[in-house]
């Protein structure tokens, strides 16, 4: 290789690393703002589990339907993706493992449909015509509630008019800055309350625990999705940041063979040059 | 004098914390004033304003819903978004006020958008309501 490639290749990388460095950067304090978001969450979700379970555990009486099984005829999934790659296996891990799921619980495209946020599963569902119900792309790096609740809304409407008889939610979760982990969790119909059922506080109801499961149940499912979304979130920039680091890495390695490469050929010419001038004057003598 | 230990939770975060003497609400089934000691209680709110009550001043929220949850010694509210009628912005208010009665305008009764953009009007009113009172 000339000289001058090798210099250019040089270049190249070391503009390619600037970039992922500084997509790194940011990530990384993104990741920051994501991990703020979710602990803010954490009194909401507490208080609204608190309250559901203990309302739902508490009286046998209080019957509603998105606390009930039904037979399946239709099954929702609720797929969270980001909107851009350069995020490692961020988005592939959830969107191969759907995909396996539907092929193997459903043998026709009528029995199930799919909610799905970020464009990348938005691409990758329509390129494979699978049923996308409702899709929602450009989401804010630091989504508030506002921004999901048309989705989150209409996902829990589409189980209440029997759309679809069960809701499943795929996404990846947050463990730390370097692992997240894939996670399936039905939504509804709401059945399990994990451990919450400790509480002791037995309510007065105003003015009937029915009207109140009312509100509070799709409520609760909505920050559910909520929940999910912001731990994805948090994933996502965490698993960006890595795959950037990992990048940057590469390049500086990358950079470091090709200077070793530059020296090695820069001496060999310098060296055939006075070996050519020796040679020139002993053929004078 | 006794006091409650009052928190408005959103989804977003708290927007507010503190005590109170009493807390006024507008429950789906009428008004609704808790003062210390009140027995447990769960109730669904209207798009509203809560009010608490501390030594002589009145702190308004403007809440969309949501429910509150009373123990003898703590007021939980909890609404999928609430604002404290010094943090709402008046023009943002006024223009989701206009924005939702042009929805309105546009959408015939039955219709799902003409629902949305009616609650989405009341909400509006509501803040409007709520700032002229800070």
């Amino acid at each position: 290789m000339a000289l001058r490639d090798i210099k250019a290749r040089i270049d190249a990388t070391k503009k390619t690393m600037q970039i992922t460095k500084a997509m790194e950067m940011v990530s990384a304090a993104a990741l920051n703002r994501a991990e703020q978001n979710a602990k803010r969450f954490v009194p909401y979700m507490d208080k609204i589990q608190e309250v559901v379970s203990s309302i739902a555990s508490g009286s046998k009486s209080a019957r509603h339907p998105m606390l009930l099984s039904r037979p399946v005829k239709k099954t929702g999934y609720f797929v969270i993706t980001a909107d851009r790659g350069l995020a490692g296996a961020y988005n592939s891990n959830v969107l191969r493992h759907v995909f396996r799921t539907i092929k193997e619980r459903h043998q026709s495209p009528d029995e199930y449909a799919i909610i799905v946020v970020g464009k990348v599963g938005l691409n990758f569902f329509k390129s494979r015509n699978m049923p996308v119900l409702d899709s929602i792309t450009g989401l804010a790096d630091q989504p508030s509630f506002a921004d999901i609740k048309a989705i989150a809304s209409k996902a829990v409407n589409l189980y209440a008019n029997e759309t679809f008889d069960e809701l499943y939610m795929y996404y990846n979760h947050f463990v730390s800055a370097i692992q997240s982990e894939l996670t399936e969790k039905k939504v509804l119909p709401l059945a399990d309350f994990d451990g919450a059922s400790t509480s002791t506080a037995s309510y007065e109801y105003e003015p009937s625990e029915e009207e109140i499961l009312e509100v509070l149940l799709p409520q609760y499912a909505e920050s559910l999705i909520y929940g999910a979304l912001l731990d994805a979130k948090a994933a996502e920039h965490a698993s960006r940041m890595t795959a950037m680091r990992n990048a940057t890495d590469n390049a500086n390695e990358l950079i470091g063979q090709f200077t070793l490469t530059y020296n090695r050929e820069r001496q060999a010419a310098i060296t055939q040059e006075i070996t050519e001038i020796v040679g020139g004057v002993a053929a004078l003598e | 004098m006794k006091t409650l230990e009052v928190s408005v939770v959103t989804p977003d975060g708290p927007v507010f914390e503190g005590t109170a003497n009493m807390v006024s609400a507008k429950a789906k089934s009428g008004e609704l004033g808790v003062m210390p000691g009140h027995i447990p209680l769960v109730a669904p709110l209207t798009i509203s304003a809560v009010r608490v009550h501390q030594d002589g001043r009145t702190q308004y929220v403007a809440v969309s819903g949501g429910f509150i949850e009373v123990r003898p010694e703590k007021v939980t509210v909890l609404a999928q978004s609430a604002e404290l009628a010094s943090e709402i912005e008046m023009e943002r208010a006024q223009a989701a006020k206009e924005r939702a009665e042009r929805r309105l305008a546009a959408t015939s009764q039955n219709d799902i958008d003409h629902q949305r953009a009616e609650l989405a009007l009341r909400r509006a009113v509501n803040r409007i309501d709520v700032a002229s009172r800070r």
